[in-house]
């Protein structure tokens, strides 16, 4: 018979192990996935997870990977923040869109006057929007004691309904001949988050996600109020005892997860993106929640976890078009991820013995 | 008092890294007290439950009645007419008496026959307790009566107790030990567990003694002094903490009209609580479990808000500061529970100094942690206070009761406090270690500190404190002086038997 032991402290060696670990074990029953589908699973795998870094075409897809895992990584670190206090910001994607609309609308503003010192202000602006967007559950819970998570989840649905204003309306590109959409901020020069060295994929928001990792672990690990962050987390009692103040951690949890978000949003909107659309937010604000744990709340982690997540998307589209491979089984593939990721992590925890049953 | 009830030989349990009992062995007759004694950890509890069937023992074997005795589960050990009272007790608040009563019964009667059943027991064995009652509403003494009660109505031959008098008034233990001598005059045998040696002396036939998991020595406890008891358990002597005996200086801390709402639906609210401590003296405060001393250590420490004017340090008010401000002027706490309040229990013993002293020692450069400095302030406690531990790496949880005591009163001792407040600085921790932390605090207050120490434990306030006074509902009795306090008038400042005079009558 198996039994859980609880181990006297946590295990650090199973730690970092139990993310290697569940990919692992992603890789295995992904690829029985993928057979029961009826393709080679060792091709499927291969697919997803060699092609964009070595395959033929890694020339495109390397880029591709910083791109896409900039505004996760961006996103979680800020999210990791309010999850180790036990602040749960569920809403990311909805600051995320706020941020990209302030941004925006910043630098459509000043169109077509060029000057250096726009893209800085469409930055401040991003941030500050998201903040903004952050502030209203936070203020909420606060004064009015309602749960954070409820209330950001569903001002996501709000924030949605705000892009799409914009994108038919007050942010409509005057010279689109009717279709929505705004102007593209590629081709309006002070605007554009251009590529910071040609060919690499590396853009401002990719130097904004690095900066904040470091930023993040220097919080966490030097910082008093990181040390209270992680108190509350972990003790709330304790917390309490220290002379922590919950409020003031409500505040500065929720308000720096909304502001990166935002700035990830403005980042993506003033670069890859290019224009203010109705499907602009293809859903990194979600993803980014299981890039957080993914990465065990520890920024370092999550650098390597957004990166890893940034993988499993371009390879997944790989495997869609060429393999003809199902969207929703590659969907499928990565909740497989964040499920194997939380049963291994009991390991972290507890150590599995083996009993033999004895007779009663 | 003739026939053998419950034999055990052998009896061996091991954990992963301590064998909690080795080759146990003990007789015990039907309608006879037999007191299982020893230090926190010497292997009582394992003992118990191997008894009731919550833990299989490795080796060795037990016979009821004459029969070959190995319960597999609980349900088992109480088919067999093995019932136990747990020191925890396990009710739920917004039930009724007869509700909880029937949840723990196998097949629980109508509630009205249960209810009527529940009273003539309770009768009988002069104990009252009303069925309709709401279990949130009782006091410590008679949520133990719905345990025993529950008990009875399965009619043991055995009945094992593990520490009951620890939440009791001295009258209520009186009460307690007349309904178990009632008992054992029917021939029910009781397996007593406590580490209160005049207790066991007052009740017991025999008493077993463990320590590390060996029975060391039977005795009877009437033909033998506490002393020898007490050097059985710990074999050896150990120090008894001793006075050095300083002045008092002025006023340390002033408290007037402290009242607090209950923070919980079931906490207790704080009334009009008046009282001072002068510098270098030891003031103690007593009182049954849950009766305002979590709430006063947080009225205190500054968790829970009060009036600026109701709490006074050095003459200055204090009460509307954070526990932060508070700390910073001197005023230093350590609560009750270790785990979760005093100290985190994932975090290093390094981060756990931070929890309390990053001001008072320093440990902080412009909001920026100096954690060579904790780590140093966590190795100068744990080497004066023997805290035993691998190191300041280790994480708090994994730390006995004992020792991590030990450590959370170092932090606050070292860092020199003006006034410190402690609950129940010695709970769950063993002989040689509480014996450290009463001296600790005694030369503290050689030293100059005010120290206010709230506990359950009379002996320990007896032998520590100049003033006594105890917490009854929320409200502070008198505070006297602690010398020719005898122990009926600190029962009566304590609540007496709370309405329970006439149980026995």
């Amino acid at each position: 018979m198996l039994k859980l032991e609880k181990r006297p402290q946590p295990s650090r060696f199973w730690t970092w192990l139990t993310p290697l670990l569940a990919v692992l074990i992603t890789m295995v029953a992904g690829g029985a996935l993928f057979a029961a589908l009826g393709k080679d699973p060792v091709e499927a795998i291969a697919t997803i997870f060699w092609q964009p870094l070595f395959g033929e075409f890694a020339f495109y897809y390397r880029p591709q990977l910083l791109i896409k895992g900039a505004p996760l990584v961006l996103i979680a670190i800020g999210l990791s923040l309010g999850f180790r206090a036990g602040i749960w910001n569920i809403g990311a994607e909805g600051q995320y869109i706020v941020g990209a609309l302030t941004g925006a609308g910043v630098g459509l503003a000043f169109y077509p006057a060029e000057s250096w010192a726009i893209f800085p202000l469409m930055v401040l602006a991003g941030g500050l929007g998201g903040w903004a967007w952050a502030m209203i559950p936070a203020v909420l819970k606060l004064r009015f004691g309602t749960n954070e998570i409820l209330v950001s989840l569903m001002l996501v649905y709000v924030a949605e309904q705000l892009l799409a204003a914009m994108a038919l309306g007050l942010m409509k590109n005057p010279e689109g001949h009717g279709f929505p959409g705004s102007r593209n901020l590629r081709q309006y020069e002070s605007a554009h988050n251009a590529e910071l060295i040609a060919g690499t994929g590396m853009h401002w928001g990719v130097v904004a996600a690095l900066i904040a990792v470091i930023l993040a672990y220097i919080l966490l690990s030097r910082h008093i109020l990181g040390y209270h962050i992680r108190l509350m987390g972990q003790a709330p009692r304790a917390a309490r005892f220290a002379g922590v103040r919950p409020a003031r951690l409500v505040l500065f949890c929720l308000g720096a997860s909304g502001a990166l978000a935002g700035l990830a949003g403005l980042f993506e909107v003033a670069g890859p993106a290019g224009q203010v659309s109705i499907d602009f937010n293809v859903g990194y604000g979600f993803t980014a929640i299981i890039v957080a744990f993914l990465g065990r709340l520890h920024p370092v982690g999550i650098l390597l976890a957004g990166l890893l997540m940034a993988l499993t998307y371009i390879g997944g589209e790989i495997a869609q078009s060429n393999l003809g491979l199902p969207a929703a089984a590659i969907q499928l593939f990565q909740g497989m991820l964040l499920f194997f990721l939380l049963a291994v992590d009991v390991l972290t925890n507890y150590r599995i013995r083996m009993i033999r049953r004895e007779v009663a | 008092m003739t026939g053998e009830l419950l034999s055990v030989s052998g009896l061996t349990k091991a954990y992963p890294g301590v064998l909690a009992n080795d080759k146990v062995s003990f007789t015990l007759r039907e309608g006879e007290v037999h007191a299982l004694l020893g230090e926190n950890g010497a292997g009582k509890s394992t003992m118990v439950k191997m008894i009731y069937g919550l833990v299989k023992p490795d080796s060795g074997t037990m016979a009821f009645r004459g029969a070959p005795y190995a319960p597999s589960d609980p349900h088992a050990a109480r088919g067999a007419g093995v019932a136990m009272v747990f020191q925890h007790f396990s009710l739920f608040d917004a039930m009724s008496v007869a509700e909880n009563v029937a949840l723990g019964m196998e097949n629980p009667p109508a509630l009205r026959d249960l209810a009527s059943r529940i009273r003539q027991v309770s009768e009988n064995y002069g104990l009252p307790l009303d069925p309709h009652r709401t279990v949130g509403d009782l006091s410590a003494g008679e949520r133990q009566r719905v345990e025993i009660i529950r008990c009875l109505l399965q009619g043991p031959r055995l009945l094992i107790m593990d520490e009951p008098t620890s939440v009791l008034t001295p009258q209520e233990v009186e009460i307690l030990f007349q309904t178990l001598r009632k008992l054992t005059s029917e021939g029910v045998a009781i397996l007593y567990i406590s580490h209160k040696l005049e207790e066991i002396r007052a009740l017991c036939d025999h008493a077993t003694i463990l320590r590390l998991g060996r029975n060391v020595g039977t005795c009877v406890p009437r033909d033998t002094s506490a002393r020898e008891m007490a050097e059985l358990m710990v074999g050896g002597a150990f120090a008894a903490p001793a006075r050095a005996g300083g002045d008092m200086g002025p006023i340390a801390l002033d408290v007037t009209g402290l009242s607090v709402a209950a923070p919980g639906q079931f906490g207790t609210s704080l009334r009009n609580i008046h009282f001072t401590v002068r510098q270098g003296e030891v003031l103690g405060l007593g009182g049954v479990a849950g009766n305002g001393q979590d709430e006063l250590l947080a009225a205190l420490s500054g968790e829970l808000p009060v009036d600026a004017e109701a709490i006074r340090l050095h003459g200055a008010p204090v009460g509307h500061l954070d526990p932060a401000a508070r700390r910073a002027l001197g005023l230093l706490t350590a609560p009750e529970e270790r785990l979760g309040h005093a100290a985190a229990p994932d975090m290093s013993l390094t981060e756990n100094t931070v929890l309390t002293a990053v001001r008072r020692e320093n440990l902080m450069r412009n909001g920026f942690l100096r954690w060579g400095a904790a780590e140093e302030f966590a190795r100068r406690i744990i080497t004066t206070f023997d805290v035993r531990t691998p190191g300041p790496a280790t994480a708090a949880r994994a730390l006995s009761g004992g020792n991590l005591q030990k450590f959370v009163i170092g932090r606050e001792v070292l860092q020199r406090p003006g006034v410190l407040v402690v609950n129940q600085p010695t709970w769950g921790v063993d002989a040689a270690a509480a014996a450290a932390i009463r001296q600790a605090l005694l030369d503290l207050a050689a030293g100059g500190t005010a120290v206010i120490c709230i506990s359950q434990d009379l002996d320990e306030l007896m032998e520590i404190s100049d003033r006594f006074g105890a917490l009854n509902e929320g409200r502070l009795s008198e505070i006297k002086p602690t010398r020719g306090l005898g122990v009926e008038e600190i029962g009566l400042m304590m609540g007496g038997a709370h309405g329970m005079e006439v149980a026995h009558g």
